[in-house]
């Protein structure tokens, strides 16, 4: 180093492992996973074949899209209890204009991002212009939401779906992009588990080696701290709450090409799943700390224990109960990580 | 010469709390102005006002003689005017070198794409603060974790890292030790010295005399008024910041009970 201020220092102990261990959010999550792999890989003979491996991976791939940008929102200080319905808004609005009024799926698929972004930002600037916690706002945007797609569904189809989306116009295209699979020896692995890997690399890169990454930190461990040293506090939270919708409208675009139909009810719920998923990958819920990757692996996590319990055929509730067990751990070692880092010393 | 800084009268409220009113001073290039009073008295309210965390009320407040209304800090650092704050706006759960880049940070690559440059960040953080005399164990650490007197220098260190014209400091002495409060003085003269425009607060007017070139003292929001520094003495300085007579009386009384 150019610097000779000093080499190592006195002061400084080996660092501990326990010290590390809680100083990398993500840590918990890549253990949890590990055991997760480790015990279905033993237990069971189809987790390990290529096409139980395609299954887990593409259970946890939309699931982690959305845990990332969630994440990256919670580390930001916010919630957003309309992500999960939005994941079905997004479909509706983007089968609703090509299957109903002939659009192109491509034009639609426009029209239905410029909509996602503009709830977001509806949320953020709601959020941050009344001061409300988000917990409350979003879940009104949540329930108006909900209402929208039941009732507007209802209303242009007479039922509570949309179908026939591979009838439109660009669908062949637009498949080709959102919901398409690679062929890997003989196995067909869908390519939302490729958007999925972008959305950690890309979240991890900005989180960590970029200035707005640094603000994202700043704002929800500090946000007058952060004003007062010249951070956009107001700009950095509303376009969390759009990269979140964004990433509401990718899943919902995977889902709409994939199935070519969308229930009016669905989506409802998993955003406690998104959340559930950040919190396993380090995320406070208190905001300022977290990881991206962590929160792809707390998808992974996911996506194993659910298609694990299938193979292994044990009843589904169970896996409530290694939900439930797999978050209070990831609660608890996360706690421990704040009594450490926050302890503000007078 | 135009003031760096000039208030006319300036007031401020919060709802039914008249937290300043009528207020007049200036801040000149090269030199120090060191406000003082009595907790309450409106001292943080005032640099805030300057800083462009609070906007005032009523009265004016000029940059280089033009009257302005900042909107937000980051429109005063962009003109140059950098802020210790009393509670130093730093974030507990980040690293020293991020906290001390926040709002600022270097950068390389191009727009978009562009990242952060942690080297230089780290570097830099570590020998501003080498600078002040304070010899961190590791720049990774999160700030939350800093001693209350070290958290104090990372935010000085970084005023004085970003102050390119007026330099703000609120009570930047009050948890440090010796050595450091006398390199934040020495600081503070550097400031002026190199022409930038200072302006310290501070309960201690021993620490306030020596440096500064005009005193401005609070008192329940209003001006006791603005001297120069050949307009008063230390003691007077002490005699009115501690209300003259109370003092007197209280020296009395403690001289009493050590007899
Ligand atoms: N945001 C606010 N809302 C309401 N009242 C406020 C606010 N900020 C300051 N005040 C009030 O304004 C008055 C002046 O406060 P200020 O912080 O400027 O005092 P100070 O001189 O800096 O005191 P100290 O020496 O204790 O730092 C106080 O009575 C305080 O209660
Ligand atoms: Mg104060």
């Amino acid at each position: 180093m150019a610097l000779a201020v000093q080499g190592t220092d006195e002061r400084v102990a080996r660092v501990r492992l326990a010290d590390r261990l809680v100083s990398r959010p993500e840590l918990g999550s890549v253990l949890g996973a590990l055991a997760v792999f480790v015990f279905f890989s033993v237990l069971t003979d189809q987790f390990l074949s290529p096409m139980g491996v395609a299954n887990w991976l593409d259970d946890s791939s939309t699931l982690g899209i959305m845990a990332v940008a969630v994440a990256l929102l919670m580390i930001g200080g916010e919630f957003d209890l309309s992500a999960g319905v939005m994941t079905a808004s997004t479909a509706l609005v983007t089968a609703i204009l090509a299957t109903q009024l002939g659009w192109n799926t491509w034009l639609a698929l426009l029209v239905s991002l410029g909509f996602a972004l503009g709830v977001g930002a509806l949320n953020g600037w709601l959020v941050m212009r009344t001061g409300l916690p988000s917990f409350i706002v979003t879940l009104g945007t949540f329930l108006a939401l909900q209402g929208l797609n039941l009732g507007i569904t209802r209303l242009v189809t007479g039922t509570v779906q949309v179908s026939g989306m591979r009838d439109a116009a660009g669908y062949e295209s637009a498949g080709y992009l959102f919901a398409s699979t690679v062929d890997i020896g003989g196995t067909a692995f869908p390519i939302s588990i490729v958007w999925w890997v972008l959305a950690a690399a890309v979240g991890s890169w900005v989180l960590m080696r970029t200035r707005f990454g640094n603000w994202i930190f700043a704002v929800g461990g500090a946000a007058p701290s952060a004003r007062a040293v010249g951070v956009p506090v107001v700009r950095t939270k509303v376009f969390l709450f759009m990269t979140t919708a964004f990433a509401a409208w990718l899943v919902g675009s995977i889902n709409i090409l994939r199935f070519t139909t969308v229930q009016a009810n669905q989506g409802i719920g998993l955003e406690f799943q998104f959340i559930i998923a950040a919190v396993i990958g380090g995320c406070l819920l208190t905001g300022g700390f977290g990881s991206a990757i962590g929160a792809a692996i707390g998808a992974l996590i996911f996506g194993m224990a659910r298609q694990g319990i299938v193979f292994a055929q044990w009843d589904s509730d169970w896996f409530q109960l290694f939900l439930g067990i797999m978050l209070l751990a990831a609660v608890l070692v996360n706690n421990a990580f704040r009594r450490r880092a926050e302890r503000v010393r007078k | 010469m135009t003031a760096l800084l000039e208030t006319v009268e300036v007031g401020k409220s919060f709802g039914s709390v008249i937290a300043l009113n009528g207020v007049s001073t200036v801040v000149n290039a090269g030199e120090v102005t060191c406000v003082l009073g009595d907790n309450g008295a409106g001292k943080s309210t005032l640099i805030k006002i300057l800083a462009g965390a609070h906007q005032h009320d009523t009265g004016e407040f000029l940059i280089e003689g033009r009257p302005v209304r900042l909107s937000s800090p980051r429109e005063a650092l962009d003109r140059g005017i950098a802020t210790v704050f009393q509670d130093l706006a730093v974030v507990p759960l980040m690293s020293v070198w991020r906290n001390f880049f926040l709002g600022s940070e270097p950068r390389r690559g191009w727009g978009p794409f562009s990242w952060l440059d942690g080297r230089t960040a780290r570097a830099t953080t570590k020998k501003a603060l080498a600078e002040m005399g304070i010899d961190l164990r590791n720049v990774e650490q999160p700030v939350g974790t800093l001693s209350g007197g070290e958290r104090q220098c990372v935010a000085i260190a970084r005023a004085v890292h970003f102050g390119a014209k007026v330099l703000i400091l609120d009570e930047p002495t009050a948890a440090l030790g010796v050595k450091q409060a006398g390199v934040v003085l020495r600081y503070v003269a550097q400031a002026r010295d190199r022409g930038l425009g200072v302006v310290l607060i501070t309960h201690n007017p021993h620490h306030a005399y020596p440096v500064g070139d005009r005193f401005l003292l609070l008192k329940r929001g209003r001006s006791l008024g603005c001297f120069d520094k050949a307009d008063i003495s230390l003691e007077e300085l002490t005699r009115q910041m501690a209300g003259g007579a109370e003092l007197e009386a209280l020296e009395h009384e403690l001289r009493g009970v050590q007899q």
